[in-house]
């Protein structure tokens, strides 16, 4: 270990502990204040397992370069593993109030559970990835998204309307995990800590040998296999690690909701919750930046709650109003000026980084009135 | 040299492979021996490329074996042939464009890199002593090529020269017996030329390895190879020195046409 990463571990850890100790002020102090608890922490529920399943898909999109359209398939998955064997526990009596170490353990039973099982759909998936790339691959997930929601709507304990009213019979708010919204702020630091967990472990697996190879058989799959890469294997392996975050993330779904709807999984729906805006999202913040994928997750949840509750928005005349009424329109307003502006994304590849970032904008901000007139000159040779 | 080093590391054995009635290569037969330099000549679609995704398990052969120290590699993928030994280049440089010098060479060691899953996800001493060895082994590599100042840049960004460079580093890192060339010089100005063909011959001596080059500049193949193999229409029609293949009436007629053909045949 060299002393960069060192100072990188220590600068990285400490602001983990100022951010966490923030954290825990801001909650005790306006904890049960109805703005906080009604509206800023199922906020940041959403944006947790938004940004788990962002950068999750941006293994695979990003990082792989492998078009996957389903993956809202394996945050169904997960949502449905965590919120089954809640209910289960419940009724076998292992905890009746949500609170204490019993449903502490349950809780973190079922994350990991949802997660694993997911995993285990990914290498189903990622089996036929091994033979298919491209469009082909992208119509195999595709199918497997809907294959997914469908037979979950199927199943006799699932249920069509979901478990709200389906055949489990018990609504996931009253018994299961689902948190009504004074436990959301009470288990807050739970779904930060796992998502901040899940998304360090990302950054791990992409910054070894392990990132070096997907990242290979991205750029060249052909010369990846000659160099000794075993293609097969790391796209299987990728798909489902990639696989057990969205169903971690499906988990915390099933904690910050009362019911859960095969609705919210399908491939497209009118919130931001699909398979397509997830693809969205990741390209939005940069294929192959995990940090973009988290920008872009809370840059999305952000406008959508704007657009739907923002008193900013009843100021604007008419016709615009009209138009936020349709809010999908205004995302692709939205994802047409990146796309033209900055055509790799927000971030490109790009990671943020506490030791180098600063200094680097620090740089940037100083060239600016130099790089102006040096484009200039650039500009004006061009012409000639 | 004894007896026992010439035994050959790489042996093909009637190879060939025919794509619905086209026979693109027939009975392929080459031994290459430990540290030899060979070369495989012959005109544009002649089918060398092809025997090259042969030799890399690319292509599976429909006759014949590829051996490679006594050990049978058919019906393998072409990372077990690398494993087993075999390396390559393109004839059209395919580097990983998006990632670092250093991180091209670095993937290429994947096999040396023992860590597991979940040593990487938490860092334990044994990923960065792994980490820290490897990249001591990808600079050694860097530095024979002279690219160790680009380590840290986009392999993208490098001049044409030095990408031809950086990708038989690469094939290096596999740690191979037997490197295979495919055009390295093509499209290199006279200057790369030959700081290629020096860079060649120090692999060779630091290496020890068999070299099989498939080239169109005659004079760079002249140079390097100790044994020539010609290759026309999927067959061979020559093999031997570069003097020998230079005076066979064959070769020329495959490489500048032939106006009576009988002529050529019976001289050959």
């Amino acid at each position: 270990m060299n002393k960069t990463v060192k100072r990188g571990y220590i600068v990285n850890g400490l602001t983990a502990v100022l951010a966490y100790a923030a954290f825990c002020v801001l909650a005790a102090t306006l904890g049960q204040e109805g703005g906080f608890k009604l509206i800023i922490a199922p906020g940041i529920w959403q944006c947790c397992y938004l940004i788990l399943l962002a950068a999750s898909l941006n293994l695979v999109l990003g990082f792989m370069g492998q078009l996957s359209l389903g993956h809202c398939g394996f945050m169904a998955i997960g949502a449905y593993t965590a919120a089954l064997m809640s209910l289960a526990f419940e009724r076998a009596g292992v905890y009746d109030e949500k609170s204490g170490a019993a449903f502490l353990a349950v809780l973190f039973l079922c994350i990991i559970s949802a997660g694993l099982l997911a995993a285990a759909f990914g290498v189903l998936v990622g089996i036929p990835a091994l033979r298919l790339k491209g469009d082909y691959l992208a119509i195999i997930t595709l199918g497997f998204g809907l294959i997914i929601v469908n037979v979950i709507n199927n199943l006799p304990f699932a249920g069509q309307n979901g478990l709200a009213e389906g055949s489990a019979a018990a609504s996931l708010y009253a018994t299961g995990l689902g948190f009504g919204s004074s436990d959301r702020v009470a288990y807050l630091w739970a779904g930060v800590g796992v998502t901040a967990l899940c998304v360090t472990l990302m950054f791990m697996f992409v910054r070894s040998k392990y990132g070096r190879a997907v990242r290979a058989i991205r750029d060249d799959e052909i010369a990846a296999a000659a160099s000794g890469i075993n293609t097969g294997y790391y796209k299987v392996l990728t798909f489902a690690f990639s696989a057990f975050f969205a169903g971690v993330a499906g988990a915390l779904y099933a904690c910050c909701n009362a019911s859960l709807s095969t609705v919210s999984f399908s491939f497209t729906n009118g919130s931001i919750l699909n398979s397509t805006f997830v693809v969205v999202m990741v390209v939005l913040g940069g294929m192959g930046s995990l940090t973009g994928s988290v920008v872009s997750a809370v840059v999305m949840f952000l406008l959508n709650y704007q657009i739907a509750n923002g008193a900013w928005v009843d100021a604007l005349p008419g016709f615009i109003q009209g138009a936020f009424t349709y809010p999908m329109l205004v995302y692709a307003v939205v994802l047409i000026v990146i796309i033209m502006f900055r055509p790799k994304g927000i971030f490109g590849a790009y990671e943020f980084s506490l030791l180098r970032t600063p200094g680097e904008l620090a740089r940037r901000l100083r060239g600016l009135g130099r790089g102006k007139r040096a484009n200039k000159g650039g500009k004006e040779a061009a012409a000639q | 040299m004894s007896e026992a080093k010439r035994q050959p590391i790489l042996e093909t054995r009637g190879l060939g492979i025919s794509f619905g009635g086209l026979k693109a290569v027939q009975d392929f037969n080459l031994k290459l021996s430990p540290g030899e330099l060979a070369g495989l000549i012959g005109p544009n679609g002649a089918g060398k490329t092809t025997v090259f995704n042969l030799l890399t398990g690319v292509y599976a052969p429909t006759e014949g074996s590829v051996i490679l120290g006594g050990e049978v590699l058919n019906g393998k993928k072409t990372h077990q042939f690398v494993a087993a030994g075999i390396a390559r280049t393109f004839q059209n440089i395919r580097l990983f464009k998006q990632m670092s010098v250093i991180d091209n060479v670095k993937a290429a060691f994947a096999k040396d890199v023992k860590y597991r899953m979940g040593a990487a996800l938490f860092r334990t001493p044994g990923y960065w002593r792994a980490e820290a060895a490897l990249e001591r082994r990808a600079m050694e590599l860097l530095e024979i090529f002279r690219l160790e100042r680009h380590a840290r840049e986009l392999a993208s960004s490098l001049p044409y020269g030095a990408q031809r460079k950086l990708e038989i580093a690469r094939a290096l890192a596999t740690d191979m017996k037997v490197l295979l060339l495919d055009e390295p010089a093509a499209g290199m100005n006279p200057t790369e030329t030959a700081e290629l063909v020096e860079c060649i011959s120090i692999v060779r001596e630091r290496f020890g390895i068999a070299i099989l080059l498939i080239e169109h500049d005659m004079s760079l193949v002249m140079k390097l190879c100790e044994r020539i193999t010609v290759l026309d229409y999927g067959q061979t029609i020559a093999e031997g020195s570069g003097e020998e293949i230079a005076a066979n009436p064959r070769v020329i007629a495959a490489y500048l046409g032939d106006n009576d053909g009988e002529e050529g045949e019976r001289l050959a």
